[in-house]
């Protein structure tokens, strides 16, 4: 490498790593070969210096397993209390995990990283409850033996033959801040037990003909010595990395390990996790789903989910790959991602059938140039076997029986039944056809017969059926139409031939055909999948409420995962709480919020088939977008495989992913929606507050300057001047006053404080009020008033209204010429009134019609037509909030015409004329008219 | 007017507004007593044996209206209240207690001695009346021993209700009444919320009494209150009798 400056992108990722990790709290791990060596009484020991430093150090759970050594290191130090855990009746002593969260010391010391916690408690796992400590920012001191390290775990396996199934996984010991090798020959390991120090006599004895051979012990510390020293080498990697020392350092490494649902596939992954490990390079585990193992029994593809399972616990990406072809399909894959290496177990087909049939590995070696194959031995028969029922039992004790399964299953077979049923069908009607050309045509013909049959049964029906049509054809073929007739036997060698060839040919064809319905049935179910995905992605696009695009995820999630969803969002004080709007079919009732709070607390998946909470019935996946949690998904899947095999993970993540994008996008546009709303708002208090302080100080500065002059200039003023400066005094207070009137009107009515009082008016009184309050000001105008014949009547709120009209007659007065006429007119439809002030003024400017209605809008500015602009704006604000429209247009005969319509969706009342002959003055409308 | 001067007195907590009522007041030949405050109010309308009580609404310790209920308990009193102009709950509240008028602020002085003319001179006259038994305003004349109606001289004819809804207003001829206290005195309390009842009777009764209904000079709107029956004086040279809330 010619270019020996660090990777800038790889150094920003490492300062990103000693970023997070300086968050995180420490993790120190006192490592060893075997129980006894030491290791609680070196972390205590550790422990008791840093509280000589004075340094906050709690211990969690120290187990002294009866050692007086130990438990006497334990005076002095802080000890937190266990958690009783009940499991079916038994009070179980386990490590309280929110205890030590609340107490949130520098230093905890938590013994053995391997346990595996009672059922109930948060995590199955201790190493879990240690993840969350260390991601409170708290330091933690542990201990560990190397049996327990996950990918040892095959080999101690072999060693000892002990298999233990409390494993950690690599990634928790690799991440380890520190690793201290506590270490003690086996001789003196030995004698300790003897001495009763490790474990009671009667254990011990026991232990040593079992464990402790020493050859075991040997073997166990020479794993520890080579794990520590390979971790120091890592750590000196590290440091080469990052100080730009390059050298025989292999770029862009990639394994993959390709697995079946056998018992070699864990130990496949193990294998590529050491062989990954050691060469620092990316793996990629892979299921190759062809059509034969898309017929195995659900609890074995189960199986196949477990292993993967695993292997992204030990840091492995994951991927199902599907294709007619295994070796097909892996090699497409390795171009696809620069594959290098691939590991893969011995071929199982042997001897002839091998060299007949051929095998994955054969054809994989054949045809992958530059990729280097590592092959795993498989065991011994029986031990496999035996193996897998294990491992089968396990998933199952694990799990439970996963629900929903049988039901799935049930249809299917029945399927099955029915197509071996058309096997038959079709062999005799093939027969059928055959026996009507029997004699006409040669054998041959015949022949094509059945296996245009077979090709009928294998494209509708699958392979047993139509191998099944294949063996019935060939065996009526013989019985009926081959002589001797009437009997399987053959006279004529060449008959022979022909049925044999038959045979194979339709075996294959019906192989051949099976495998396109497969490809067919997997190219339309990914086609489906993106029909979903886009179909989803656009109804998301096109939500504009957040409840609608909840909706549309929840209806989404359930036909897709088939499983009953909620999404569920914090309150204002940041707690999780159910959503109160209407629920959908498909929602989810009953979610854990407790489960939900932690995973919107920590960002992290959690419930059914992950690490945290297991054991609560629903899966809970945070919605999150850049790193900032909206909310939790819950989602309660009828069958686990179908949220949790590679690719649906993969949908199901894009499917969060989407509806995250889209609650945020909606969240962005509320809030985008608000600050304009507020910058609207500024804005108008801005042309408020400048025009109220121009309009009020012009009459001010009169009232002031007339005012003084009567108060200090008394004597020297003439009566006439005095009388003067008192008009002008009392004028400009009135026109303060409309302002001041005008005004509050305004805030009024945009603060929303005005509530319609609505009633039946006559439209003549209204007007008739209007007329009197506005009598100094129209005189020598005339008015004309046209109103329909009748009484009729406006619902309506009567001051308003009036205001309505003031403000238009007084406009009108402004800008038309003094004595030029007026004209007020209504107009009734059934459903509205249409009411008009009209003008022989000189009309409205051009393209000014709709602007006269804003704020602070003047047709003449300064002139002192003594208005603020808020006139119209407030007739249009009193006639929107009777929902009805305000405009104003010029006449053709000349001058403007303000017209407003106010919407009447009530009927008039009506009353019973009461007799106006005298005399009759009994009848009282109270009892003649409805009021 | 009366020999000695009439005894008005203004509770108003607003000290200008105060001056500017004790001084005009005075000028015009009244006797003030002033209040800053509702109870000082009812003790000196106790006290001074007044004509008139000038009151403001929105007073520092109680309700202008309590003042109002407080004071009707034993005194017919006319009371004119002054008021703010953004609301016309409050004015008709005092005037359902028993106000006589309102004035809302800002008013001038024409304005406010117009209304104490008028409550001055029908608490004195509401025995005068019955003793002549007609009432004349302008064009108007009623007859309230014979029932008729003349307007110009013509006898219009009104139906019952229509007449005793008129004989209502000449009863309390000059002064606001609410919608609420004209439904009561004519239909009777079941009746006092049906105010479209009254509109439409209003208006009957405007169409045959007003020469043109949309300019009326007899049965005046008070907007959002109620109606009053506007009386024209006599002589034509005294102060105009402004229309309420022109501005």
């Amino acid at each position: 490498m010619e270019d020996l400056r660090p990777d800038p992108d790889g150094l920003l990722a490492r300062v990103e790593l000693e970023r997070a990790k300086a968050r995180r709290g420490r993790l120190k791990i006192f490592f060893g070969a075997a129980a006894g060596v030491g290791k609680t009484y070196s972390m205590l020991m550790a422990a008791r210096e840093r509280r000589a430093e004075n340094i906050d150090i709690v211990v969690g759970l120290v187990e002294t397993h009866g050692r007086k050594e130990t438990a006497a290191l334990l005076g002095g130090l802080e000890i937190l209390p266990r958690l009783t855990v009940d499991y079916r009746g038994a009070a179980l002593q386990e490590f309280d995990l929110d205890g030590a969260l609340r107490r949130k010391p520098s230093i905890i010391v938590v013994d053995e990283l391997a346990h595996a916690n009672s059922p109930g408690c948060r995590h199955p796992k201790r190493w879990q409850d240690i993840q969350e400590l260390l991601d409170a920012g708290i330091n933690v001191y542990t201990t560990l033996n190397v049996q327990h390290l996950e990918s040892l775990n095959d080999d101690v396996g072999q060693i000892a033959g002990v298999r233990v199934w409390e494993t950690v996984p690599d990634t928790v010991f690799e991440d380890a801040d520190e690793v201290e090798l506590v270490d003690l020959p086996p001789d003196e390991l030995l004698v300790r037990l003897r001495e009763g120090k490790v474990y009671l006599p009667q254990q011990a004895q026991l232990a040593e003909r079992n464990f402790f051979r020493k050859g075991n012990l040997i073997a166990l510390r020479e794993l520890a010595l080579r794990q520590t020293a390979s971790r120091v080498d890592a750590q000196m990697l590290d440091y080469r990395e990052g100080h730009a020392i390059r050298e025989v350092w292999q770029v862009g490494e990639r394994i993959l390990v390709c697995i079946g649902p056998n018992a070699l596939a864990e130990r496949l992954v193990r294998a590529g996790k050491r062989l990954a490990a050691g060469l620092r390079a990316d793996w990629i585990v892979a299921y190759v789903e062809t059509p034969e193992l898309v017929r195995l029994p659900p609890e074995r593809r189960d199986g196949v989910l477990r292993i993967l399972r695993l292997a992204e616990q030990l840091g492995a990406e994951t991927i199902t790959l599907s294709g007619t072809e295994m070796s097909e399909a892996i090699i497409r894959f390795a171009r696809d991602r620069n594959i290098n290496k691939i590991v893969i177990g011995k071929p199982s087909r042997r001897g002839w059938k091998r060299w007949l049939l051929g095998s994955v590995v054969d054809t994989l070696i054949g045809h992958a140039h530059n990729i280097n194959i590592y092959l795993l031995g498989s065991p011994q028969q029986g031990e496999a076997d035996g193996e897998h029922d294990g491992e089968l039992e396990r998933y199952h004790k694990n799990r439970g029986p996963i629900p929903g399964l049988t039901m799935r299953i049930w249809p299917r077979k029945r399927g099955r039944y029915l197509g071996y049923l058309w096997a038959v069908a079709a062999t005799a009607i093939s027969s059928l056809l055959a026996w009507v050309m029997f004699g006409r045509f040669e054998l041959a013909n015949l022949v094509m017969v059945y296996l245009l049959g077979v090709v009928y049964i294998a494209t509708r029906y699958g392979r047993g059926p139509s191998i099944l049509t294949s063996v019935l054809g060939v065996a009526v073929l013989d019985f009926f139409f081959v002589t001797p007739y009437l009997s399987f036997s053959i006279s004529d060698t060449q008959y022979l031939v022909t049925l044999l060839a038959m045979l194979i040919v339709a075996v294959l064809i019906s192989s051949l055909m099976t495998n396109v319905r497969t490809q067919a049935k997997v190219a339309a179910h990914r086609e489906r999948r993106a029909t979903v995905l886009y179909a989803m992605s656009k109804e998301l696009t096109s939500s504009q409420r957040e409840d609608e695009i909840l909706r549309t995820s929840v209806r989404h999630l359930h036909t897709e995962f088939g499983s009953q969803n909620v999404i569920l969002f914090p309150d204002a004080s940041g707690r999780i709480v159910y959503p109160t709007g209407r629920s959908l079919p498909e929602s989810l009732h009953g979610a854990d919020l407790g489960v939900a709070q932690w995973v919107f607390d920590h960002n992290e998946i959690a419930g059914q088939g992950t690490n945290t909470l297991p054991g609560s019935k629903a899966v809970y996946f945070p919605l999150a977008n850049d790193d900032r949690v909206l909310g939790v998904l819950a989602l309660l899947p009828v069958n686990l495989r179908r949220v949790f095999l590679p690719e649906q993970q993969k949908l199901l993540d894009t499917f969060v992913r989407l509806i995250s994008q889209a609650i945020t996008r909606i969240r962005l546009a509320e809030h985008a929606r608000v600050t304009q709303l507020q910058m609207e708002a500024e804005q108008l208090r801005n042309s408020l507050l400048s025009s109220i302080s121009h309009d009020l100080r012009t009459p001010l500065a009169t009232i002031v300057g007339s005012a003084s002059a009567l108060v200090e200039e008394d004597q020297t003023l003439a009566v006439e001047d005095k009388q003067e400066l008192s008009r002008a005094i009392f004028d400009e207070a009135q026109r303060m006053s409309n302002l001041v009137n005008n005004i509050l009107d305004m805030a009024r009515l945009d603060a929303g404080a005005v509530r319609l009082d609505r009633q039946w008016h006559p439209l003549e009184e209204i007007i008739g009020t209007v007329l009197t309050r506005l009598q100094k000001r129209l005189e020598g105008r005339p008015v004309v008033v046209k109103l329909p014949s009748g009484m009729p009547m406006l619902y309506a709120d009567s001051v308003l209204i009036e205001q309505v009209f003031i403000n238009l007659l007084e406009n009108a007065c402004r800008y038309t010429p003094a004595g030029s006429p007026l004209e007020i007119s209504a107009e009734l439809s059934p459903f509205a009134v249409e009411l008009a002030v009209a003008d022989r003024g000189p009309g409205i400017p051009k393209g000014r019609e709709s602007q006269l209605f804003e704020k602070f809008y003047r047709l003449r500015h300064g002139q002192g037509q003594g208005g603020v602009g808020l006139g119209l704006a407030i007739c249009r604000s009193i006639v929107e909030a009777h929902g009805g429209t305000i405009d104003a247009h010029n006449r053709s005969s000349g001058g403007a015409v303000f017209s407003f319509m106010i919407p009447q969706d009530n009927t008039p009342p009506s009353l019973q004329q009461d007799d106006p002959l005298p005399g009759t003055e009994l009848q009282d409308p109270a009892a003649s008219g409805p009021p | 007017m009366n020999a000695r001067k009439p005894v008005i007195i203004v509770v108003e907590d607003d000290p200008p507004i105060r001056r500017f009522l004790r001084t005009s007041l005075n000028a015009q030949g009244f006797a003030v007593h002033e209040a800053d405050c509702g109870q000082r109010g009812i003790v000196e309308a106790g006290v001074r044996k007044p004509d008139l009580m000038i009151l403001d609404l929105g007073l520092p310790d109680m309700d202008g209206v309590e003042v109002v209920k407080s004071v009707r308990e034993w005194s017919q009193l006319p009371i004119i209240v002054l008021s703010a102009r953004s609301a016309e709950q409050p004015k008709i509240e005092a005037l359902d207690a028993g106000a006589d008028d309102y004035l809302t602020k800002p008013f001038g002085l024409g304005e406010l001695l117009a209304r104490i003319r008028v409550a001055l001179r029908h608490s004195v006259r509401t025995s005068e009346q019955t003793e002549s038994g007609t009432f004349v305003s302008g064009t108007l004349t009623v007859d309230l021993i014979r029932r008729q109606v003349r307007v110009d001289g013509r006898e219009v004819a009104l139906t019952p209700i229509q007449y005793r809804l008129l004989a209502v207003f000449v009863k309390h001829a000059g002064k606001v009444l609410t919608h609420r206290q004209v439904l009561k005195e004519v239909w009777g309390p079941a009746h006092a919320e049906d105010f479209h009842y009254l509109r439409i009777y209003m208006s009957q009764l405007r169409h045959k009494l007003e020469g043109d209904p949309t300019q009326p000079q007899h049965l005046i709107t008070e907007s959002g209150v109620g109606y009053r029956l506007k009386v024209h004086e006599d002589k034509p040279n005294q102060v105009p009798t402004n229309s309420p809330d022109s501005n």
